[in-house]
């Protein structure tokens, strides 16, 4: 643990974390009896991720839910006893394999979201901008600000770059489904993202526009 | 539409397209890091300043910063019944 002064709360922490390491790395009817008791919270984290979304989710019934749950928790039990070697301890260890278990969900249940649904094409992406640009209208350098912006991103960016903001950012596609479509991963398409924001940046402060809006109105 | 619920739906778009101006971490670092951060958030202590970076990328990500909420709301749930 990094805190300073360790509280009997952190000390206990630790204590329970050690124990499900020990008891998950032996071998035998206790490792057993460990991974029995793993997989039941992962399943409970499983199914309080499919409760939050499972009214994004209205042509599922009930057995798929808990079919998606058995699912994730098996998948996330199986990432966790994989990566108890990078359990560094710096939270409780039932925190840290929560993570994957909810994460396992989230996933499925993106992509389950979006199955059958088309990304949106980047021509209708503009419509996010066009309204702020009109809404921005009567502000002049607000409206320089969104029509420089939209330039930017038609003719600054790599295809790839213009591809990843506009379905992220301007049409709300989870990071993860187009990871999936384009079969590219999670962490190289934020990256590509990442670089697409700093670049934009750059190139509107070269053309000396301020990146926030006017806050006339506000004052 | 008003004309300020207008300028907030700009604001958003703006920020989603921009992003901060801040380093961040990668998705892999966030995930890495998420569980020290949510323990540190719930028990009051400096989380941004423990895990640098991570607001930064909590901001620019959305499917990250809905893995955050998660853990973060299943591990008071959990704290709060057990």
């Amino acid at each position: 643990m990094t805190a300073p002064t360790e509280t009997p709360s952190d000390l206990s922490a630790a204590a329970e974390s050690q124990r499900w390491l020990e008891q998950l790395s032996d071998g035998g009817a206790s490792r057993d009896a460990a991974v029995g008791e793993l997989h039941a919270l992962l399943l409970k984290a499983a199914r309080f991720e499919i409760d939050r979304r499972r009214a994004g989710l209205p042509h599922l019934r009930g057995g798929d839910f808990e079919d998606l749950a058995q699912q994730s928790a098996d998948d996330a039990l199986v990432a966790v006893l994989a990566k108890l070697d990078q359990f560094r301890g710096e939270s409780r260890f039932t925190t840290w394999a929560y993570k994957f278990a909810l994460l396992e969900a989230a996933v499925k249940l993106r992509r389950l979201a979006w199955q059958g649904r088309e990304v949106p094409l980047e021509e209708e992406a503009w419509s996010t901008l066009a309204a702020a640009t009109s809404w921005a209208g009567s502000g002049a350098e607000d409206a320089e600000l969104f029509t420089v912006l939209r330039e930017e991103i038609e003719n600054g960016l790599s295809p790839r770059q213009r591809e990843v903001l506009v379905a992220v950012a301007l049409n709300d596609v989870p990071i993860d489904v187009l990871a999936e479509r384009l079969g590219s991963t999670r962490g190289a398409l934020y990256k590509s993202l990442h670089d697409a924001r700093r670049k934009l940046r750059a190139a509107l402060r070269e053309r000396g526009i301020e990146l926030g809006l006017d806050r006339e109105e506000e004052r | 539409m008003s004309d300020q619920s207008k300028k907030r739906d700009a604001a958003d778009a703006l920020a989603r397209v921009l992003g901060l101006e801040e380093p961040e971490l990668s998705c892999e670092e966030c995930f890495a890091q998420l569980d020290r951060y949510v323990e540190l958030s719930l028990a009051g202590e400096r989380a941004d300043r423990e895990v640098p970076s991570m607001r930064a990328h909590l901001e620019g990500c959305p499917a990250c910063a809905e893995d955050f909420r998660s853990l973060r709301d299943f591990v008071t749930d959990e704290s709060t019944n057990t």
